[in-house]
């Protein structure tokens, strides 16, 4: 597989053919947030927190699924970079009803991290306190629409590790929701095994437990790695 | 002719308020009302929410008295997964409820009451405040913080911070207490309990000191309300509901708190936010009553701790010849017995070995769509009532605050305060002062009561017989 030679953000480095900027900007500690990225699952680009300028393009590039090319300059870290983070992380603070002072991940919450990260201090859009339910009729979790952020984490862990599909999305724009089945109660999907995967790699406290309360939820997401690797080695897999 | 004086914002009482004087034609106080004008909504906003996220929610209502709701809510959870919680949980409770109380009452008499008491009510506006009473006597104000600290200590240990912890919750608690914290607890002791002695000791000779204001300070007949003890004694975490009327005859005991819509009704008025609960079978406003330490230290047989019944028991020869002390100004004093108590009764769960148990959460299902939590928040009996679907989220909500059942005591304290001392339409900022003090005797909390934004501007108007506003002070 060839090799290609790049710079980001002023550093030469180099890489496989097929690896991403965010792969190489992981292995080299330059930091880039992501929030629908999570290592085990297939890249979407969809949160576009990983957003990232190449020279000679003028769009902005999703780091996570921008594959690396020979020559490329790449700045993962410009003004312009840190302007549309901040306003991505506020389009989704004013879209959802998310309250972290009773929120079951407050202090352990991906979004509230992020936040941080990026330096908002202030939501200058208008709040659109959708009116969206909660869902508690599965035996042992809960997911509450009003914290969903559409990430698809849950999708794709129930599809790629688990091999359920129980979630899926429908609608489109601000009515797009996460749906179980055919847009079914959690409690009423046959399909679901109850591994509770979806839960852990939710980023935010739309998927948890049911009976934790304030800032009781904290999500081990290790066992990712673990199942893929696993997996990859083909370590469960006997021949005679 | 007609003129504004504004004063903005009320000072030293938790919440948003106004109160408006009516006059008749001849220039005499004809009425008096309390308005509360802001509206939180948080039974409203709580519907579609889970049981279990409840403490945590409710928590938020005030930042005064936080322990009080997350305890009450974790009781109405208790209910609804029908539930008996750990031995050592429900001690745990009665830590943190006692905790609350004394920090909650701690600022009711050092921060926001004794600065009138010291200073006088006719002390200039700015040093009527914590800071003018520190200028004045440092060492009384510095006592009274540390004892409020004292408090906030114990709330901070037992749920990692000093509000809004989310530390109760359906089942029991979410931490047991440590060895090494128990001991800090007691190392308090006695600092602690000579602040509260000297706080009563202080308050004694202001009785003296206000023999003027005293006998109009919201001194009139109702009834009182409370929990108490299986035995008869102060309660504050659980007990029956009893009821007294202003002779001191026990009208109705042994209620069961969780049917309090079977004795309480809510009536409400359009000049306010607060609604007006009162006792069923006397109607409205004839069953208007009173809670709070007041009416707690009135109703019952007796307080558990010796040197809190000593003072109780001095309290009660107050009432004259009647069985029930019906001024509001010994609200105070009521606080302070409470005070003691709640300094003693730590001190006594500190030396129980159950205190220290490991096992303080138990875990169901949801095992019924309805309901109660009761318990005593340092301003009266507090009632959280959840009716929730199978899932666990809450169809609907009814929140009993204790502030809201003073409402029509606070009125009339207003009115008699009013009547008392505005003579020929006019206002000067000592009855002014003297007005609020009257509602301060009650530490309301609107925040509480209205689930209002906690903002704390009175307004008070003089209306005369044709509604007109003659005067308006904003503070």
């Amino acid at each position: 597989m060839a090799v290609k030679t790049f710079t980001i953000d002023g550093q030469q480095f180099s890489a496989q053919e097929g690896e991403t900027i965010l792969q190489v900007a992981r292995e080299h500690n330059i930091p880039i947030p992501t929030l629908c990225f999570l290592e085990g699952l297939s890249e979407v680009g969809a949160c576009r927190l990983c957003l990232i300028q190449v020279e000679g393009n003028n769009k902005l590039l999703p780091a996570c699924t921008t594959k690396v090319e020979e020559g490329m300059v790449v700045h993962t870290n410009t003004e312009k970079l840190k302007k549309y983070r901040r306003m991505t992380i506020a389009l989704l603070a004013s879209e959802g009803n998310h309250v972290c002072a009773v929120c079951v991940v407050n202090n352990h919450c991906e979004l509230q991290n992020l936040a941080y990260e990026v330096g908002l201090v202030r939501v200058r859009y208008p709040y659109l306190f959708p009116k969206k339910e909660l869902d508690a009729t599965h035996k042992r979790f809960v997911i509450d629409h009003n914290r969903c952020v559409l990430c698809t984490r849950c999708v794709r862990v129930c599809d790629e590790v688990e091999g359920a599909h129980v979630w899926d999305v429908a609608g489109r724009g601000i009515d797009c929701k996460i749906v179980t089945g055919l847009d079914e109660p959690w409690g009423d999907a046959e399909t679901c095994t109850s591994c509770g995967k979806c839960v852990l790699v939710c980023p935010t406290g739309t998927l948890f437990e049911k009976g934790v309360t304030v800032a009781e939820m904290e999500k081990q997401q290790d066992f990712l790695k673990f199942l893929v690797n696993a997996r990859k080695k083909r370590e469960w897999v006997y021949e005679e | 002719m007609s003129e504004t004086i504004t004063i903005s914002p009320v000072t030293r009482i938790e919440g948003h308020a106004k109160i408006t004087i009516h006059l008749n034609s001849s220039g005499e106080v004809e009425d008096a009302r309390f308005h509360v004008n802001e509206f939180r909504g948080f039974e409203k906003f709580c519907e579609g929410r889970l049981v279990w996220e409840m403490p945590g929610i409710t928590s938020r209502i005030c930042g005064i008295c936080p322990a009080s709701h997350f305890i009450t809510s974790a009781k109405a959870g208790d209910d609804i997964l029908s539930i008996g919680i750990p031995e050592t949980a429900e001690k745990l409770r009665r830590l943190m409820t006692l905790a609350q109380w004394v920090q909650s009452h701690a600022l009711s008499f050092f921060h926001l009451s004794s600065p009138d008491f010291l200073l006088g009510f006719d002390a200039h506006p700015a040093k009527r405040n914590i800071f003018g009473l520190l200028e004045f006597d440092k060492e009384f104000a510095r006592r009274g913080i540390r004892l409020r600290k004292f408090g906030q200590e114990i709330i901070e240990m037992l749920g990692g911070r000093r509000i809004h912890v989310p530390w109760a919750v359906a089942g029991g608690v979410r931490q047991p207490l440590e060895e090494i914290e128990k001991n800090q607890i007691l190392s308090w002791y006695p600092e602690v309990k000579e602040t509260a002695k000297l706080a009563l000791d202080t308050l004694k000779t202001i009785h003296i000191k206000f023999q003027r204001e005293i006998p109009s300070f919201g001194n009139f007949h109702s009834l009182f309300v409370g929990l108490v003890g299986e035995n008869g004694a102060l309660e504050y975490y659980d007990g029956n509901l009893r009821i007294m009327d202003s002779a001191g005859n026990i009208i109705a005991d042994k209620l069961d708190p969780k049917k309090y819509f079977n004795y309480f009704g809510e009536a409400t008025e359009s000049w306010t936010y607060l609604k007006f609960p009162f006792y069923k079978p006397l109607g409205y406003p004839k069953g208007f009553y009173r809670v709070g330490p007041l009416a707690r230290v009135n109703i019952c047989d007796f307080i558990e701790t010796p040197l809190a019944e000593q003072e109780r028991k001095l309290f009660k020869t107050l009432a004259g010849s009647s069985e029930a002390v019906n001024n509001s100004f010994y609200y105070h004093y009521a606080r302070l017995i409470e005070l003691l108590f709640a300094i003693e009764k730590i001190e006594e769960l500190m030396h129980d070995p159950g205190i220290l148990g490991k096992h303080v959460r138990a875990k169901a299902e949801i095992n019924s769509l309805e309901g109660v939590g009761a318990s005593e928040a340092p301003r009266g009996t507090l009632f959280h009532h959840y009716w929730v679907d199978e899932n666990g989220v809450l169809k609907k909500s009814n929140l009993l605050i204790a502030t809201a059942q003073n409402n029509i005591a606070m009125n009339r304290t207003v009115r008699q305060i009013a009547m008392q001392f505005i003579e020929r339409k006019k206002i000067t900022e000592g009855i002014l002062n003297r007005i609020e003090a009257g509602i301060r005797c009650f530490d309301p909390c609107l925040s509480c009561s209205t689930h209002a934004m906690g903002k704390m501007p009175l307004e008070i108007l003089l209306i005369d017989e044709n509604n007109n506003i003659i005067e308006r002070k904003l503070r």
